[in-house]
């Protein structure tokens, strides 16, 4: 809602000032909650990147970091995350507008794109793993794989949601309640995003920088 | 592969008498407890009333239920272990083996702060919160239920752990390398493991629910200026939640792989850094004991206040001093292992924080002394639990003041003086200010009052026996005692820990008094039976019927000022003529739901599977959450309509029976 259009006219006294204005609606407050788990969930990525920077040089004679990491692999699933970030957008103003069919496409390529970032991300593990760099190596590669992987869950656990949220509109329509599920999605969707550049930063361009 | 994973009927202690007893004897009550409800045919009432009761209120029972019930067990540990040390003297071992007692102080701990403490708390929160600010529920009824009953999982698994397997034996906060499979390869540590990271997301998402319940809930005309301190300090407890609780889960999830996966965040070998848990368990653990005492402090605000009959001193101080410790209480830490090895600057830094942190506190005090100074303070249990915490929580607030001092700290360290400093600032804050909140709200929840005589009874015997129990500690701790000692060759010990057993024996006369208490008012309920209003009260939750109706206020509450009820209480007695007459409209009531129960269900047959590895069983449980969450997603009525008829004719018999 536009506040400044409200007070248009009005002068600033006679309105009820926000704190006061009673419960908000339904929307507002669910996509708050879902913003304080946001916020919650980033603090839990914060401990794991903290942990990850101390462990970063505790390689314990095993491979670093420069030694390990792909920058090319590493530059496309960052493509193909930023990019599903934009068709997740074009998503909710399909959804704004009630398009099913845009939705639905939207939908579609949002999950390719964050499908093949799993993917990717799973082939660079297991290319690792085939060298002997397991999280059982080292700390540093414990730390590497809990912080990545955690963000890689999250990441297969949204592409689970996505199909579901897509399984409810079409068997619910662009119900409120489904609306609001769908906002919480983007919510956590961009969120997702916001990690991975800071996860993009701190494990691949600083781990290759010597 | 075995099928069951490790578990097998060696699990079980047989060999163990003290252990099987005490499985016995719970055995025994679960299986009274099922009997009776049987006997009553009450199974069909409970289920539908509460366990898939989605209201606040009830919900907030079902915890302080939870609390009490584990608070006798985590206080069984403590009569045992100050039993063990009152006797095992010079050469004498005591009745307790190293092995179990090492396992009980690790129940204790973990027991009373996560399943006594924590839930008291919350469900204290869950019932007078939404009933203070003036509205129906909190902002997630049903998110509500299933975070109580994955507290209560978390409790069931470590119940579990008496009777199958063992516990922990690293101390509550399970500090690697010892918690680490090469020196706890039992189960003992996965119990703990599992059982925290179970009831830690359900506090996580209690936390997440109440800062938005707080901050976007509140009733027309409840500005932040305007809402009961018990409101301010319970938003920044869940602001302490949802900033503490992720970095627990996280660390105790690098615990997990280490001991699971082979990872090496905190072993001896291949780089792992064991102080890298130390710093982010407390990076938790300190919020934590603000998390935990904040409310209380809420909960003396509201009874100070109410029961000197004025309105409370420096109502803005008080609300700037508990958002000033919400942010401090992040950058104290460090104190917990000053001895850590850190540079004189950063413990001098964290020291000088720890101090600080005493101030906000200190304008507490004065502003609760001066509330009371001029009033006319009614003496009742509330107060006395509450004057008896201004004494005690001094005490331990100026002991931890000398222990935020580097190099005392390093004399101090892991001694029992500073048990007796946690406990006096825990019992003599976070315990009694409950136990105010108890007394209190008791009334409002029930529709009945607590008895006084009983009340008082077990206010002395924990005061006094609280301070017999831990006076006696800050000497031996200053004599060089260090904690978690099963045995002991110093005879000048011997007779201040016979003290210390005595005191526990007075606290628990304490807890057979209140037990007496609840009882004694359950059989005299009809003359106990209040009105809305006993207290002659301040804030909104009087404004209503005791028990409150499932929509807590028949017509939304307008609030034009501090203290709502007050106010209009003084605004009636102003004016001669009639109140207008109410307007009914129907309300929109959350249906009850039986996620919260399905989904703790599962979370146990998961944490129950995953301490014993049996794989298939916790894919299973996964797929079982899964599911319940689809259905919970796919099911078509969210809520019911109460229809207004119904709200007049209960708000006309209540209104009769308070003008009565």
């Amino acid at each position: 809602m536009n506040i400044s259009v409200a007070i248009d006219g009005v002068p600033q006294e006679a309105l009820p000032s926000a704190s006061e204005a009673g419960p908000a609606s339904k929307r507002i407050v669910v996509a708050y909650g879902f913003w304080i788990f946001l916020l919650s969930d980033f603090v839990m990525f914060a401990a794991l990147f903290a942990s990850y920077a101390v462990l970063v040089h505790a390689t314990a004679g095993g491979p670093t970091g420069a030694q390990l990491f792909n920058q090319v692999t590493v530059a496309i699933e960052t493509a193909c995350l930023l990019v599903s970030s934009y068709t997740c957008g074009l998503m909710s103003l399909a959804i704004n507008s009630r398009r099913y069919l845009r939705t639905y496409l939207a939908a579609l390529i949002t999950f390719v794109l964050g499908a093949a970032f799993v993917t990717l991300e799973l082939r660079e593990f297991a290319s690792m793993i085939a060298i002997g760099a397991t999280p059982e190596r080292s700390a540093f590669l414990s730390a590497f794989f809990t912080l990545v992987g955690c963000h890689g869950l999250h990441v297969t656990l949204g592409l689970i949601w996505l199909v579901v949220m897509m399984v409810q509109l079409a068997v619910m329509g662009f119900d409120a309640t489904v609306q609001r599920r769908l906002l919480c999605f983007s919510l956590f969707w961009h969120a997702l995003d916001i990690v991975w550049v800071a996860l993009f930063t701190v494990v691949y361009l600083m781990g290759v920088s010597p | 592969m075995n099928l069951l994973g490790k578990l097998d009927w060696n699990a079980i202690p047989l060999h163990e008498p003290i252990i099987m007893g005490a499985t016995a004897f719970m055995v025994l009550v679960v299986v009274a407890v099922l009997g009776f409800i049987t006997m009553k045919g009450a199974w069909l009432y409970l289920w539908r009333e509460w366990l898939t009761s989605v209201d606040h209120k009830r919900i907030g029972v079902m915890y302080c239920i939870l609390a009490l019930v584990m608070m006798l067990r985590g206080f069984s540990d403590a009569i045992m272990m100050r039993a063990q040390q009152a006797v095992a003297a010079g050469g004498a071992q005591g009745y307790l083996p190293p092995e179990h007692f090492d396992q009980i102080f690790s129940a204790h701990g973990t027991i009373m702060i996560f399943f006594m403490a924590m839930p008291f708390v919350v469900g204290v929160m869950n019932f007078a919160v939404p009933l203070q600010l003036g509205i129906r529920d909190v902002a997630f009824p049903t998110l509500n239920s299933v975070s109580f009953w994955l507290t209560a999982s978390g409790a069931l698994l470590i119940n579990v752990s008496l009777a199958v397997g063992e516990f922990s034996k690293a101390g509550w906060w399970g500090y690697p390398p010892l918690s680490e499979l090469q020196f706890s390869p039992g189960v003992g540590v996965d119990y703990y493991l599992w059982s925290l990271q179970i009831s830690g997301l359900g506090t996580l998402l209690a936390g997440i629910n109440f800062v938005t319940t707080i901050l976007k809930m509140r009733a027309p005309g409840m500005g932040y200026m305007r809402m009961p301190v018990f409101c301010w300090t319970s938003l920044a407890t869940n602001l302490l939640i949802v900033a503490a609780f992720p970095v627990l889960t996280a660390v105790l999830a690098m615990l997990l792989l280490d001991r699971y996966l082979g990872f090496h965040f905190f072993t001896n070998d291949a780089g792992g850094n064991q102080m890298l848990y130390a710093n982010l368990f407390w990076v938790w653990g300190h919020p934590e004991v603000y998390i935990l005492v904040l409310p209380a402090f809420g909960i003396f605000s509201e009874v100070i206040a109410t029961f000197s009959g004025k309105p409370l001193f420096g109502y803005r101080s008080m609300v700037a001093a508990t958002m000033t410790i919400c942010v401090l209480s992040f950058l104290v830490w460090l104190h917990h292992f000053f001895t850590m090895g850190a540079s004189a600057n950063v413990n001098g830094f964290f020291g000088v924080m720890s101090m600080v942190i005493a101030l906000p506190t200190g304008v507490k005090i004065y502003n609760w002394l001066f509330t009371m100074y001029g009033g006319r303070v009614r003496f009742s249990v509330p107060v006395l639990w509450s004057i008896g915490f201004m004494v005690t929580f001094v005490i331990g607030g100026m002991t931890g003041v000398l222990q935020a001092v580097p190099p005392a700290d390093f004399q101090l360290h892991n001694s029992v003086f500073l048990i007796a400093h946690f406990h006096n600032v825990i019992i003599g804050g976070v315990v009694f200010g409950l136990m105010a909140g108890y007394n209190y709200w008791f009334p409002k929840a029930f529709g009945f009052a607590l008895d006084e005589r009983w009340g008082r009874a077990s206010f002395w015997c924990w005061f006094i026996g609280f301070y017999l129990a831990f006076m006696p500690l800050y000497l031996v701790g200053l004599m060089g005692m260090t904690r978690r000692l099963q045995h002991y060759d110093n005879p000048a010990w011997q007779p201040w820990l016979i003290v210390a057993m005595v005191g526990a024996v007075v606290i628990l006369g304490g807890i057979l008094c209140q037990v007496v208490q609840l009882v004694v008012s359950i059989r005299n309920r009809e003359t106990l039976r209040v009105a809305g209003d006993p207290w002659d009260g301040r804030t909104l939750e009087w404004a209503t019927a005791s028990p409150p109706p499932a929509w807590n206020f028949a017509v939304q509450p307008r609030v034009a000022g501090r203290d709502a009820l007050w106010s209009s209480k003084q605004r009636a007695l102003a004016s001669k003529d009639e109140p207008p007459a109410r307007v009914y409209e129907p309300i929109e009531m959350p249906k009850n739901s039986a996620t919260g129960f399905v989904t703790a269900f599962f979370a146990v047959v998961i944490g129950f599977a995953m301490i014993w590895h049996i794989w298939w069983m916790a894919g299973l449980g996964v797929f079982g959450a899964f599911l319940t969450l689809l259905a919970f997603a796919f099911r078509r009525r969210a809520e019911i309509e109460v229809p207004a008829e119904q709200i007049a004719r209960f708000d006309r018999v209540h209104q009769a029976g308070a003008a009565a």
